[in-house]
């Protein structure tokens, strides 16, 4: 498919991919759950007629604005980065993955951007409700292009809906709404916003906390903290359950990414699920390369694995070396070296049509065609593991497993803390104590760095627990790069580096500076 | 339903829509034109503070349209998505540079602690206003002019040239290109100031603004038309082969008249406007220059796409340049798509309520001073 891959370009465009996405992922969190915070303040202002709430709203109205408009700035970068550094990706999938980018513009941005400018220069030219409506409209605009880019990028996780075209050499949709409402993309969706929304409730009990802390604005921090908390505490528990839901998913798509995520080498029944753990490389090498990582210490709780993937403990949870020299034959889970195999048989096959068609053998072509692309057991058996073609062992397809385990580790530690810190903020509101206890004030503004790194940590289980594929198990990242000179992609990242790192100390210079100033009178 | 429209029908159905995107998208950047003046045509720091808070309330239309443009592209035309931003690298990456630093700068230009400096900003403001218009021209004239790619058997592209994109530069017809989208967005930028902002000293300013502009418009537009009608354009023959022909662009407007009445149209629509604001001092010539100009770029696109002819021609290997055939989408999802872009005229009407309510009041130097969401 490709002749000489540059495994310098690869890793830099890979780079300046997770460069963008990570710096993206900054700002949009707070984007989605700061829009449904304010909005619900409006609503209370509206109501009420106190304008207290509308100094509140408006406060956290100007933190919006300047997270909003560097959210705006790093996401156009990636929708473009597919074409600029991922052409033969965007040519092989684009049937079915430029179609949620677009829709994503025409339904969702559009609703965003128009009634943002409402949001914040409507105040003294439309009337209230129109005000109010043009509020909640950026909250569901917001959200609504989330929805669109993760059924994206769940498409990438789990490919389905589609049916490979050997004569155009990509993959067609053929079931828009399977490709809707993949499993993947409903866990994704629902798992992302809720995280949004909890990332949004963390920096509002944080930021109230610190002027609480400086003994200002105590009426406005406490409602403030007050929403929050009720609001994080509901998207918390939302979160923890899709996460749930998300794990069982992953451990049938994406089998490999969810050993890795539990560093789990040799798989068993009644497997239990590591609650903490501390990984070393040992000696030992899975095949040749890559070396096995053992715990030096683990808590472990029994058999809640078994249970989380398959609802009992009797359920077979297969470790990495199962899955490279077996598979999992309960869950019709082919060994790697078996979907290698196959999947050289399908590039073969995609060969020989080729072969057949620059030869003008359109007999042959069509023999091919009928015989095998026109089958389903040929697309079932055979073309759905193309991407193993590309791999030289089966070591490839393993992540790595220490970035995986650690990642999500720390991204499920910290939402639980999370948890326990919306009841305790809702507990001590309630009981009046919230000012006498310093301590909580101060963990809820230390929270704030935590819950951007939990965020992060969530981004980089997905993204690097998939690896090496772009598009599972058909695509592998090395396939899909751009045929760019590695130079011109090392030009670029620093230039984004430098750029989005400027950006990022203006916008956090800006916020420290708003928040110290306060609410406005 | 479905079976009844054609695939054919589908892939020119999505080359008008892409068109219009383009075109609202070349109107819009009227945002873009007026920020490549901030630092020429205000008098003072209140006249700059009024033309970024004018500009500024549209900047997001821009860029989302921007963004849909795109994304319509890759869903509509994937190949054309793989090809040109896989392959003229630099200037799309350059494109985009541009237009990073402008999302920040109108937020951020006068905020306190905004660690760059405020004039920094305004520097963002000017580099996305004048370099993005001019980029995304002469990216544009590449539609007639050609680019150096090839396309393997699995419609890999490999770009001919080191200078992935860069050499546009060197063709004298994307240039004209390119410098009239930078002065007919300066144009259209100091039209809608003209409209918007309620301050004398400003208006005189801008009207003295708009003939220079207007003029340079008008004369690399003309090169620029004038060239690719007289050249020859990228024809698709009966066997599906890509030919040369003499006068392709021409033939294609005077086959096609509608597209010939529209271009015409909105070429006496874009003079009327400037006519009206300049020797009859109207203010409200943005309408005028901007439904020309949408018609004038909606015609030129389907000029570019339409009549069997490559909307993406390969100066390197012509067999592998693009047609609207060779790189759309597959039935089912222009089909879908389809479906999805009925919601536009939606789209549109909820623009044009909200557009109404914010501007309903001009903006004068004493707003500037109310304590509101200032830029």
């Amino acid at each position: 498919m490709i002749g000489n891959i540059d495994l310098s370009l690869v890793d830099w465009s890979r780079a300046q991919f997770a460069l963008t996405a990570m710096y993206h992922w900054l700002f949009v969190p707070l984007t989605l759950g700061l829009s449904f915070i304010i909005a619900i303040m409006e609503t209370i202002y509206v109501k009420t007629g106190n304008e207290e709430w509308k100094r509140m709203t408006r406060f956290w109205m100007t933190l919006f604005g300047i997270n909003f408009a560097i959210g705006v700035a790093t996401g156009i970068i990636l929708e473009f980065e597919f074409g600029t550094n991922w052409s033969s990706y965007s040519w092989f999938v684009g049937d079915i993955f430029g179609a949620p980018l677009a829709i994503e513009g025409i339904l969702a941005f559009f609703l965003e951007s128009t009634f943002v400018a409402v949001m914040f220069f409507g105040w003294n030219k439309v009337s209230k409700k129109f005000h109010l409506a043009s509020t909640w409209l950026v909250a569901v605009g917001a959200n609504l292009s989330a929805l669109w880019i993760l059924v994206a990028n769940a498409w990438m996780q789990n490919p389905v809906g589609m049916v490979f075209n050997p004569e155009t050499a990509r993959n067609e949709m053929v079931n828009f709404w399977a490709v809707l409402f993949n499993p993947v993309a409903v866990d994704k969706f629902l798992h992302t916003i809720f995280s949004g929304f909890l990332l949004a409730s963390v920096f509002v009990v944080g930021v109230s906390s610190w002027f609480i802390i400086k003994k200002r604005e105590e009426w406005l921090s406490k409602r403030s903290i007050l929403i929050a908390s009720v609001f994080g505490l509901l998207s918390s528990l939302m979160v923890a359950f899709t996460g749930d839901t998300s794990a069982r998913t992953i451990a049938q798509v994406q089998p490999v990414k969810f050993a890795a995520m539990e560093a789990l080498y040799t798989g068993s029944k009644d497997a239990g699920l590591v609650a903490v753990g501390v990984l070393k490389k040992s000696d030992e090498k899975l095949i040749t390369d890559k070396a096995v990582n053992n715990f030096v210490m683990k808590i472990r709780i029994p058999g809640l694995l078994s249970v989380m993937t398959g609802g009992s403990r009797d359920v077979f949870v297969p470790g990495i070396k199962d899955l490279i020299h077996y598979g999992d034959t309960t869950r019709n889970i082919l060994s790697i070296p078996e979907m290698m195999e196959r999947g050289r048989f399908a590039r073969e096959v995609l060969d020989d049509y080729k072969r057949a068609r620059m030869l003008n053998d359109n007999e042959q072509a069509d023999i091919i065609r009928n015989d095998y692309f026109r089958t389903r057991s040929f697309l079932e058996e055979n073309f759905r593991y193309f991407g193993y073609a590309f791999l030289n062992s089966p070591e490839d397809a393993i992540p790595n497993v220490a970035v995986a385990f650690y990642s999500f580790h720390l991204m499920v530690m910290l939402g639980f803390f999370f948890i326990l810190l919306f009841i305790l903020a809702i507990f001590m509101l309630f009981r009046g104590t919230l000012q006498k206890n310093k301590w909580f004030l101060w963990l809820a503004l230390l929270s704030i760095p935590l819950v951007y790194i939990c965020s992060e940590a969530g981004w980089v289980t997905a993204e690097m627990g998939r690896q090496p594929w772009i598009i599972q198990d058909m695509m592998p990242v090395s396939v899909a790069v751009s045929q760019l000179s590695p130079g011109s992609v090392i030009t670029t990242f620093i230039l984004f580096a430098v750029l989005f790192t400027a950006l990022l100390a203006a916008e956090v210079s800006i916020m420290i500076r708003q928040i110290k100033s306060g609410p406005k009178h | 339903m479905t079976e009844m429209i054609s695939y054919i029908f589908l892939q020119h159905y999505w080359w008008v829509i892409i068109s219009l995107l383009a075109s609202l998208l070349v109107f819009l950047m009227f945002v873009q034109g007026g920020q490549s003046m901030i630092f020429s045509l205000p008098a003072g720091e209140s006249q700059k503070t009024m033309i970024v808070n004018t500009l500024g309330r549209k900047w997001e239309f821009t860029f989302t349209t921007l963004v849909t443009f795109g994304g319509a592209f890759f869903a509509s035309f994937p190949l054309f998505y793989a090809t040109s931003f896989g392959g003229a690298y630099w200037v799309w990456i350059a494109i985009l540079f541009s237009f990073i630093i402008q999302a920040v700068a109108f937020e951020y230009r006068s905020k306190p602690s905004n660690v760059l400096g405020k004039k920094t900003f305004d520097i963002f403001l000017y580099i996305n206003g004048a370099a993005g218009p001019f980029l995304i021209g002469t990216a544009v004239a590449t539609f007639f002019t050609g680019s150096y790619f090839s396309l393997n058997y699995m419609n890999q592209v490999d770009w001919a040239t080191p200078f992935h994109g860069l050499e546009a530069l060197l063709d004298g017809r994307n240039l004209a290109l390119g410098l009239a989208v930078l002065f007919l967005a300066k144009t259209n930028g100091i039209l809608y100031i003209i409209n918007s902002v309620e301050d004398g000293d400003l208006l005189v300013r801008s009207r003295r603004k708009l003939i220079f502009n207007s003029i340079a418009f008008l004369a690399f537009f003309l090169i620029f038309l004038v060239s690719i009608l007289l050249s020859k354009g990228f024809a698709v023959a009966e066997n599906g082969d890509i030919v040369l022909e003499k006068f392709k662009y021409l033939h294609n407007l005077l086959q096609m008249p509608v597209v010939l009445i529209l271009l015409l149209a909105g070429v006496c629509s874009v003079l009327w406007g400037l006519f009206t604001s300049i020797f009859r001092g109207k203010r409200d010539s943005i309408w005028y220059t901007g439904a020309g100009t949408i018609a004038v770029v909606f015609s030129l696109f389907l000029t570019a796409g339409f009549n069997n002819t490559a909307f993406y021609p390969s100066l390197f290997d012509l067999k592998s340049s693009l047609t609207l055939s060779k790189a759309a989408s597959s039935k089912f999802t222009l089909t879908t798509m389809m479906y999805v872009s009925f919601i536009i005229p939606f789209v549109v009407a909820y623009i044009w309520y909200a557009w109404k309510s914010i501007n309903n009041k001009k903006i004068t130097r004493d707003e500037m001073m109310e304590d509101g969401h200032i830029y």
